[in-house]
């Protein structure tokens, strides 16, 4: 039972490391597009999925960590291996402090709050000129040049993320990860078999800052330059609709949905504008006929196939 | 004494549903609240609980003042709880349902890398054969009937090992044998565990086979007290039981 998925992994990371021998650049960016947004879309889905917190702000920490790595590298003159891990640990304090405050709220109050904290986050990052640049964003940081090429960032980006994704997954295994599963079923019960529920969800918040963090620095150097717009809501909103889409009660399923969020966007808009109108279209029929959407999750109380995953 | 209930009120925007309740619970007891609906039985419980605070008065366990601590730190000194709506978690197996609640007991709860899987498989496979869902270990909890969903809520109650047990309306939305099996495993489990056990319960069979002592709640009072015999006999309670028609 154990074994048959992790040939799959195995098998799969095998093609993802032969992939820049297509020597495509499409692909290649494509790939590290989609693993530095399926990373993020299992940071959130850590909250989503497995502790029951419809999280709308998680484009707050993405920023954070991007904006870190980047003004420490650019401002501080800090070498990027330190900036890349301060990003995550600064993903991990944004998370910590909006958290706190996030937790004493629940269900759709819940869900505003992390709106309402990152959208705090933008504005200051949108206002502070002198810091962030402002809208007119941060451009033309030197990022180091042994990840100067689109194939040496692809395979930072892979290693990075697969170092994540098996963290991730331990932590989801583990008995803390039962836990969180526990919470999301059923935070009443959890708190009376004698777990601090409130505890629990803030380290949930933590652990998945640190890593919306890290997925943020990478997205900073992929890009090579850095916006206010990546920490503004439809960010949140499109790595929520991931996860969603993709599956929230299944540990690579975000990965899934950024994968063909961002693989049919491409495709799209090449031939149209109309992006927004199919990617809606699309999101409606999933919803309807796929039970692990919203409906799906708001129904929770229908038994779901297999408890495991 | 296990339990001290000491003049505890709750009100809800004006509405006084415990007034001013003194209660004690000897070790190793089995006691039942009754009462018509409405009457307060489950506000005191929530109380007990920590699950609502109390406007006035003083709950203290074991010796421990626990009138104003959380939920989850008086399940820890020692009291188990199942509530009257099933709760359970539904999307998780039997088998997780009750392995997660002897995880905290045992303090394996913030072991982040471990995989959870093969934690305290004899001990939570104990509890599973012993509230009778043997076979049922890797069902997923929500699919179960409700009577099985009842015994697995004890389950889950009974695997932090409790020294008090509350229990509201075990047998609610059973039928007649599902109360019986469910009150004699009740009973069964309690007698061997040397459990204190406090329940509520509108069926009243029940509740004189298996009580030492009833307490009778009515409109947010205590109104009476006493063995089976006496709250029988008992005046008041027979013009508030004669008086409701069902």
């Amino acid at each position: 039972m154990m074994l048959k998925p992790n040939w799959f992994l195995i098998l799969l990371i095998l093609l993802l490391a032969l992939l820049p021998l297509s020597e495509s650049r499409f692909y290649i960016f494509l790939g590290t597009d989609i693993l530095i947004m399926g990373l993020f879309a299992v940071s959130l889905n850590l909250l989503l999925g497995y502790t029951g917190l419809v999280s709308f702000g998680q484009a707050a920490y993405f920023g954070i960590g991007a904006y870190t790595c980047a003004l420490l590298m650019k401002k501080a003159a800090v070498v990027f291996p330190v900036a890349f891990v301060a990003a995550a640990f600064m993903g991990m304090i944004g998370a910590l402090i909006i958290g706190f405050f996030c937790i004493r709220l629940t269900k759709i109050y819940f869900s505003m709050l992390t709106l309402a904290f990152s959208q705090i986050v933008w504005a200051i990052v949108f206002k502070w000129n002198s810091l962030t640049g402002g809208d007119t964003g941060l451009i033309g940081i030197n990022f180091p040049k042994y990840l100067d090429s689109s194939t040496r960032f692809y395979y930072f980006t892979l290693a990075v993320v697969v170092i994540s994704f098996y963290f991730l997954r331990k932590v989801v295994d583990s008995p803390f990860g039962r836990i969180l599963a526990t919470i999301r079923e059923n935070p009443e019960r959890t708190e009376f078999i004698g777990i601090n529920v409130k505890r629990f969800q803030l380290i949930a918040f933590m652990v998945s800052g640190f890593f919306a963090g890290i997925s943020g620095a990478l997205f900073g150097i992929f890009n090579h330059s850095l916006f206010p717009d990546l920490l503004y809501w439809p960010m949140s909103a499109e790595v929520l609709i991931m996860s969603i889409l993709g599956g929230m009660y299944s540990f690579f399923g975000p990965v899934v949905g950024a994968a063909v969020i961002l693989y049919l966007r491409m495709l799209v808009t090449s031939y149209t504008q109309y992006w927004p109108l199919i990617m809606g279209t699309i999101l409606a029929l999933l919803l309807f006929f796929f039970p692990g959407g919203i409906v799906g999750f708001l129904k929770s109380q229908r038994p779901f196939a297999g408890g495991k995953r | 004494m296990i339990l001290n209930v000491e003049k505890v009120k709750k009100s809800f925007d004006g509405f006084v549903a415990v007034n001013g309740v003194s209660l004690a619970i000897k070790k190793g007891e089995i006691c039942s609240i009754i009462g018509p609906n409405g009457a307060g039985k489950t506000t005191l419980f929530n109380l007990i609980t920590g699950h609502l605070p109390a406007n006035e008065g003083k709950l203290v366990f074991k010796g421990i003042d626990i009138t104003h601590l959380p939920p989850h730190q008086i399940c820890r000194l020692g009291m188990g709880r199942s509530f009257q709506r099933t709760n359970i978690f539904p999307r998780l197996t039997v088998f997780q349902n009750i392995q997660a609640a002897v995880l905290v007991h045992l303090g394996k709860s913030f072991n982040f890398f471990q995989p959870v899987d093969s934690f305290f498989r004899e001990e939570t496979q104990a509890i599973i054969e012993k509230v009778g869902l043997k076979e049922y270990g890797e069902t997923v909890s929500g699919s179960l009937s409700y009577g099985f969903q009842k015994q697995l809520e004890l389950g889950i109650a009974l695997a932090s090992e409790p020294e008090l047990l509350l229990l509201d309306e075990p047998t609610a939305g059973m039928s007649a044998k599902e109360t019986h099996q469910t009150m004699e495993l009740i009973g069964r489990i309690t007698r061997e565990k040397g459990l204190t056990l406090l329940f509520t319960e509108h069926d009243m069979e029940v509740v004189f086979s298996i009580s030492e002592r009833i307490m009778v709640l009515h409109q947010g009072r205590l109104i009476a007290e006493g063995s089976p015999e006496e709250v029988r006999s008992n005046s008041d309670v027979q013009k508030i039981y004669l008086g409701e028609t069902r």
